[in-house]
């Protein structure tokens, strides 16, 4: 790990403040992902801005019609919500499957979508269900939030404050994986609400998550996986790497499709 | 150099520490609590698990500074003196290590899960439960049987006791 010098921020205007000083720094979550890029020295930012004392990026709340999860709540807090098993149990089932037990007590969302790693889980469900990302200046639908391969529509001096998801009539995501790091090979979120359907995938494509929308028509006539027998989705447009090919990560995202829409 | 102050097995430990220091360098180095292993040191094998207030963490994947207030509890403070903590017991009574590299990830492992899980735990769960801690002797049959017995055993300790 490369020096850096650590802020431990005490408020969002805090650390908005640090980061305006600081404009190289970054943010630092639960730092699952970015404390093992750092070790790599795949990172090096020279400032760290420290969010976990900040106490008003976390929690959960159910604010009528949509389920508010707080930046700063970590994937242990959203899988055993009894809010969020409510209001929609796939999300919690979803926060149940990133990494491992210990992982989760540390890795927060709004961690998970700032850094848009494309086999990350949460992304998949803010596309699928079609979240509204919440900054300390603006909010954004999640498709406009996620922009490519470890990218988002942040801008400078802005931090995810929250992450909205509106209810569905229906939600599962489906996990290929990687038996060594837990990441998704493939992960497909299906989410229906009224007539429309949404299919995102994680994991798999070579610009990140995408909308899988030859399946999404599919699904919107018909709701049974028979309805993507025979679909199939160009391997041209997905990533091949030593963990799979880019036909047999093809192959997984029908096949995890038709599993979560069999367990919808 | 910044200061941390953090409380460790019970005692307020404070040191001036490089910013790059890993909980569980600060733990083996500078408080000499060696307990705590470090195997991969990529936060895939838990050797390095403690808890921060209460909760299994890896210790090779947080910052000492980002513990500033918090209590950590490592494998040195789990024994009541002289006895053993009932999780400890059940892994010498079932043989649950071979080299015992892992062990101590995997008794604090074991006792966050009983916080969070209760006392009745079946294999499926625990094998589950245990992704994220490995043994390269592979002796994970012993680790599950010493793990099912500890988590009977600690029903009988006061309830204060078993949630550290």
């Amino acid at each position: 790990m490369y020096a850096f010098t650590h802020h431990l921020a005490s408020s969002v205007d805090d650390a908005v403040k640090t980061l305006g000083a600081n404009g190289d720094a970054k943010f630092l979550a639960g730092g699952q992902t970015l404390l093992p890029t750092m070790k790599q020295r795949l990172a090096a930012p020279p400032h760290l801005i420290d969010l976990g004392k900040v106490k008003e990026l976390r929690g959960i709340e159910v604010q009528g019609d949509k389920l508010v999860i707080k930046a700063m709540t970590r994937h242990y807090d959203v899988a055993t919500s009894d809010a969020v098993k409510s209001f929609q149990p796939g999300l919690a089932e979803l926060a149940g499957l990133i990494g491992d037990p210990a992982v989760r007590h540390r890795g927060t969302i709004g961690g998970s979508i700032a850094n848009n790693d494309p086999a990350a889980d949460y992304p998949a469900a803010c596309l699928a269900l079609g979240a509204t990302i919440v900054t300390n200046k603006r909010r954004l639908e999640a498709e406009k939030f996620f922009t490519g391969l470890f990218s988002t529509a942040l801008e400078d001096n802005e931090i995810v404050t929250s992450v909205e998801f509106p209810k569905a009539d229906k939600f599962k995501y489906m996990k290929f994986r990687n038996p060594a790091s837990r990441y998704a090979m493939v992960g497909v979120a299906v989410a229906k609400k009224g007539g429309e359907v949404r299919v995102a995938v994680t994991g798999a494509g070579s610009d990140g998550v995408f909308r899988w929308t030859a399946a999404e028509e599919k699904l919107t006539q018909n709701f049974d996986k028979r309805a993507l027998e025979g679909l199939s989705i160009d391997p041209g447009t997905l990533n091949g790497d030593i963990h799979g090919s880019r036909e047999y990560r093809a192959h997984l995202i029908g096949v995890m499709a038709k599993r979560a829409v069999a367990a919808a | 150099m910044p200061t941390v102050t953090m409380n460790v097995n019970g005692r307020q430990r404070s040191a001036d520490i490089d910013p790059r220091t890993l909980l569980v360098q600060f733990l083996r180095e500078n408080l000499r609590l060696t307990g705590t292993h470090v195997g991969c040191d990529t936060s895939q094998c838990g050797a390095c698990v403690v808890h921060i207030d209460g909760e299994a963490v890896k210790a090779c994947t947080t910052l000492a500074l980002s513990c500033e207030g918090s209590n950590v509890l490592t494998i040195e403070g789990l024994a009541n003196g002289n006895e053993l903590h009932p999780m400890q017991e059940a892994f010498r009574e079932h043989h649950g290590l071979q080299c015992g590299f892992c062990t101590p990830g995997m008794i604090m492992t074991a006792v966050d899960l009983v916080r969070r899980k209760g006392n009745n735990l079946d294999e499926k769960t625990i094998r589950e439960e245990l992704e994220g801690n490995l043994c390269r002797c592979t002796g994970y049959h012993n680790i599950v049987k010493a793990i099912a017995a500890g988590a009977r055993n600690m029903s009988s300790m006061p309830q204060s006791k078993a949630a550290e």
